[in-house]
């Protein structure tokens, strides 16, 4: 069976923590920084278990600030 | 495969649209008009019409929309965006005109400019920001705001005794002859996303063929002014907006050009 790697790189600096990402993975890949916040004082989106990411971009497609890039490879079976 | 395997550009799947600005915007975390003005970089981008469209801004939070797309925009007063827009279609009819505008600045102070310009059939479209509050000014009773919604100017509620009935203005729209296509949509979920951005295509492309007016209604949300989180004030959405604004099309375009 193929199998989906994914990965997202999150922009810190213009997360304004809304949490929706955070709410739309599927996989609960994301969460908030609990304690650290970034110069606007936001406690910023981060992969907090990346190994789970299937890259389907749930979380960019529902972010207001687009600060999430998105990867996804497909692994098929030699 | 390791993180830094999959992080190549050739497995990239989803980015930041090229035509969305580089600053920050001003936006509240969470506001649903971050999610839309994403969905116009990026169809504006795909379908080419970077260099033909005028935006019009409105009177409210989105009034710095043209700071955001980067597409030539036109500042109208409050509610006056479908009158700036019918000049700028009329003048250059080969651009694409829209107007991005709130409920309080559609449906309240610009009344008049809504339904005209859509009973004239400009050949505009209209993308609608239903959030049922005036964000921008502190949150107070929009035309819009649910029975029962408590806002600045109604603490104790909206009632209909005092404050008449929200007012379901796309529905009316839909009746009016010079309006090709009105839909009601929403930005909550992936899903949703993906087909407010259809129908704010087929909003554009009606305007192109000269069809007459589109209006794309976006219920959302103002999680300021609802004193909810972001997350909250989705399923707030859904569980209460919804019912007086369910989501679906409320006229779909005939292929055939207008005039
Ligand atoms: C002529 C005039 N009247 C009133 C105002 C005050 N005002 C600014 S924005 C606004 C309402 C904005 O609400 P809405 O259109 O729903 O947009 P939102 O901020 O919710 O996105 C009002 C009444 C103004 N700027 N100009
Ligand atoms: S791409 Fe999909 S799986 Fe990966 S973090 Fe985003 S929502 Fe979760
Ligand atoms: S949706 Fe965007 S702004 Fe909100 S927390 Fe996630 S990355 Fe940050
Ligand atoms: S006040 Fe409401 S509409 Fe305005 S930016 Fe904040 S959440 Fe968005």
């Amino acid at each position: 069976m193929a199998k989906v790697h994914g990965a997202v790189v999150i922009d810190g600096k213009r997360c304004k923590g809304c949490d929706l990402c955070v709410v739309a993975c599927p996989t609960d890949v994301l969460l908030l920084q609990p304690k650290e916040v970034n110069d606007r004082g936001y406690h910023y989106a981060y992969a907090a278990n990346p190994d789970k990411c299937i890259g389907c971009a749930a979380c960019a497609t529902v972010c207001p600030d687009a600060c999430i890039e998105v990867y996804r490879v497909v692994e098929r079976p030699a | 495969m390791t993180t830094e395997e999959i992080i190549q550009p050739q497995n990239k799947v989803y980015s930041r649209p090229r035509l969305l600005d580089e600053r920050d915007t001003h936006y509240c975390p969470g506001c649903s008009h971050g999610v839309v003005h994403k969905i116009i970089a990026e169809l504006l981008d795909e379908m080419g019409l970077e260099n033909k469209t005028v935006g019009v801004a409105p009177v409210g939070c989105a009034v710095f929309a043209y700071n955001y797309i980067d597409v030539d925009w036109v500042e109208a007063a409050h509610g006056r965006a479908p009158a700036v827009a019918t000049a700028a279609s009329r003048l250059n009819p080969q651009n694409l005109v829209f107007t991005y505008q709130g409920d309080g600045d559609l449906a309240a102070i610009g009344t008049a400019e809504t339904i005209h310009a859509a009973n004239r059939g400009e050949n505009i479209a209209m993308i609608f920001i239903n959030n049922g509050i005036y964000g921008m000014t502190g949150g107070q009773m929009a035309p819009t705001t649910l029975l029962g919604m408590k806002t600045a100017t109604t603490p104790y509620g909206r009632t209909a005794e005092l404050n008449g009935y929200p007012l379901p203005i796309s529905n009316i729209l839909a009746t009016l002859d010079g309006t090709c296509y009105v839909t009601r949509q929403a930005v909550h979920t992936p899903a949703a996303v993906r087909k407010t951005k259809a129908a704010i295509k087929k909003a554009f492309e009606n305007a192109l063929a000269k069809r007459g007016t589109s209006v794309v209604e976006v219920v959302s949300t103002c999680n300021s002014g609802w004193k909810l989180s972001p997350a909250k004030s989705n399923e707030w959405m859904v569980e209460h907006m919804f019912e007086k604004y369910p989501l679906g099309d409320l006229k779909t375009p005939s292929e055939e050009p207008k005039n």
